[in-house]
């Protein structure tokens, strides 16, 4: 329950990271100190109540076990002051209404089925990704097993401000690969073997991108590679499987972002193979922490737009063969058109 | 080759996805494996989703004739 004896100013240099701790003085004499910047970078969200916070857990790619599930709900029922959680835009349950006593308990409680607190600050997030194509019948890649990846490996590395990876199955792109800062998308290209086709037609009518036209005698496809999208809808209509999987693997799209000004992330890579996805997001935060340095909170697409040619020569040995020629800086895509008046 | 006869047929033109997929479904679950069921279904969406769909269920579509602005499908039940 609620400590009546206990006062807690907010103070906003904490948010700017001038201070880092905080001196809680108890009335009946006692002080103690909280260090908040491990708090925040925890991720425990200051709410507009006085003393309450919202705790933010680490759900990637916003796979919960069930056993986990369990201990949350019940940890909520214990330390939240409401009768909900919240499912943040990023996938994660977010505990609201937590009083900071009650911290260390609840991470211990939820500790012992293994579940993690998150982050929030200049770090790097909870990776979030769709169920992909462990059952999603238009999954091509398996990027929940990615997501697991990036969230072990890379999770609440420091940088200069927020860095958020999201990964999408196929190019319906549900989880906006092109408004992360780093964004990775499964796509695969169609090889169409003559020997096998029928020229049924099917193939035709399954793209939804109008890349396939079918002869008008023979009824045999021919591609038009500039407008295929690589989604595979003709590898899996085709009932003779005359359509095959050449190149598979992800879409590299680096400096988007949403929030008050998005911007559009810009494709650097095309069938990138899984395996070098790890090097990519090393390489991407080794270039963004050395030329952020001293450049205080900015994200990686602001940097990205002034240095873009630095950045591309950087990159392109590690994207090999799979690196787009002449890759386009992002681009800011404007929401506020009433807003005349801003300036780049 | 000959053409094998089909056991059962079903005319789904004029029918809306996914109700001609499902209807498909459930005619190829009461017959036996081997057998082969004939399909009539419309161009536009209709073509682009259920042999798709039959395929993923695992069957086989041994035939694809295009007549006037219907397609006529041969499935195998594996």
């Amino acid at each position: 329950m609620k400590d009546k004896n206990i006062d807690i100013r907010y103070d906003h240099n904490l948010e700017e990271q001038k201070k880092s701790k905080l001196e809680i003085e108890m009335k009946r004499g006692k002080k103690e100190v909280f260090n908040l910047d491990q708090l925040k970078s925890g991720g425990y969200i200051r709410q507009r109540q006085k003393d309450l916070f919202t705790v933010r857990l680490r759900c990637p790619g916003g796979r919960v076990p069930v056993e986990k599930l369990k201990k949350i709900a019940e940890a909520a029922s214990k330390y939240s002051k409401r009768d909900y959680v919240h499912i943040s835009v990023r996938q994660s349950i977010e505990i609201p209404y937590v009083d900071y006593k009650d911290f260390s308990q609840l991470s211990d409680e939820l500790g012992e089925v293994g579940q993690k607190i998150a982050s929030c600050g200049p770090r790097v997030r909870v990776p979030t990704a769709c169920s992909g194509c462990e059952y999603n019948p238009n999954g091509l890649v398996d990027v929940q097993k990615l997501c697991q990846e990036i969230d072990q490996k890379y999770f609440g590395i420091q940088c200069n401000h927020k860095f958020k990876i999201s990964l999408s199955g196929c190019p319906i792109d549900c989880f906006r690969t092109n408004e992360m800062d780093l964004g990775f998308q499964g796509a695969v290209e169609p090889i169409w073997d003559e020997d096998t086709c029928t020229g049924c037609r099917i193939c035709g009518y399954a793209c939804r991108e109008g890349a396939i036209t079918n002869d008008v005698q023979t009824g045999k496809p021919v591609i038009d590679r500039s407008k295929c999208l690589y989604c595979a809808d003709c590898i899996r209509a085709c009932p003779a499987n005359s359509w095959k999987e050449g190149r598979k693997g992800l879409v590299v799209r680096v400096g988007g972002r949403h929030g008050r000004h998005p911007m559009n992330g810009a494709v650097i890579a095309v069938f990138l193979p899984e395996e070098k996805m790890g090097k990519v997001i090393e390489k991407v935060l080794e270039w963004y922490n050395k030329e952020g340095k001293d450049k205080g909170r900015v994200r990686i697409g602001d940097i990205l737009r002034d240095k873009w040619t630095g950045f591309v020569d950087f990159i392109k040995p590690v994207l090999g063969d799979c690196a787009v020629k002449n890759p386009k800086k992002p681009e800011y895509i404007k929401i506020h058109s009433f807003q005349t008046g801003w300036m780049l | 080759m000959e053409e094998k006869r089909p056991a059962a047929n079903l005319d789904l033109r004029g029918v809306i996805c996914p109700v001609n997929f499902v209807k498909t479904k459930l005619k190829l679950e009461e017959m036996n494996i081997g057998e082969i069921l004939e399909v009539l279904i419309d161009t536009g969406e209709p073509i682009a989703n259920v042999p798709r769909s039959i395929k993923e269920e695992g069957h086989k579509i041994i035939k694809v004739e295009k007549i006037d602005s219907h397609f006529r499908l041969l499935i195998e039940k594996v």
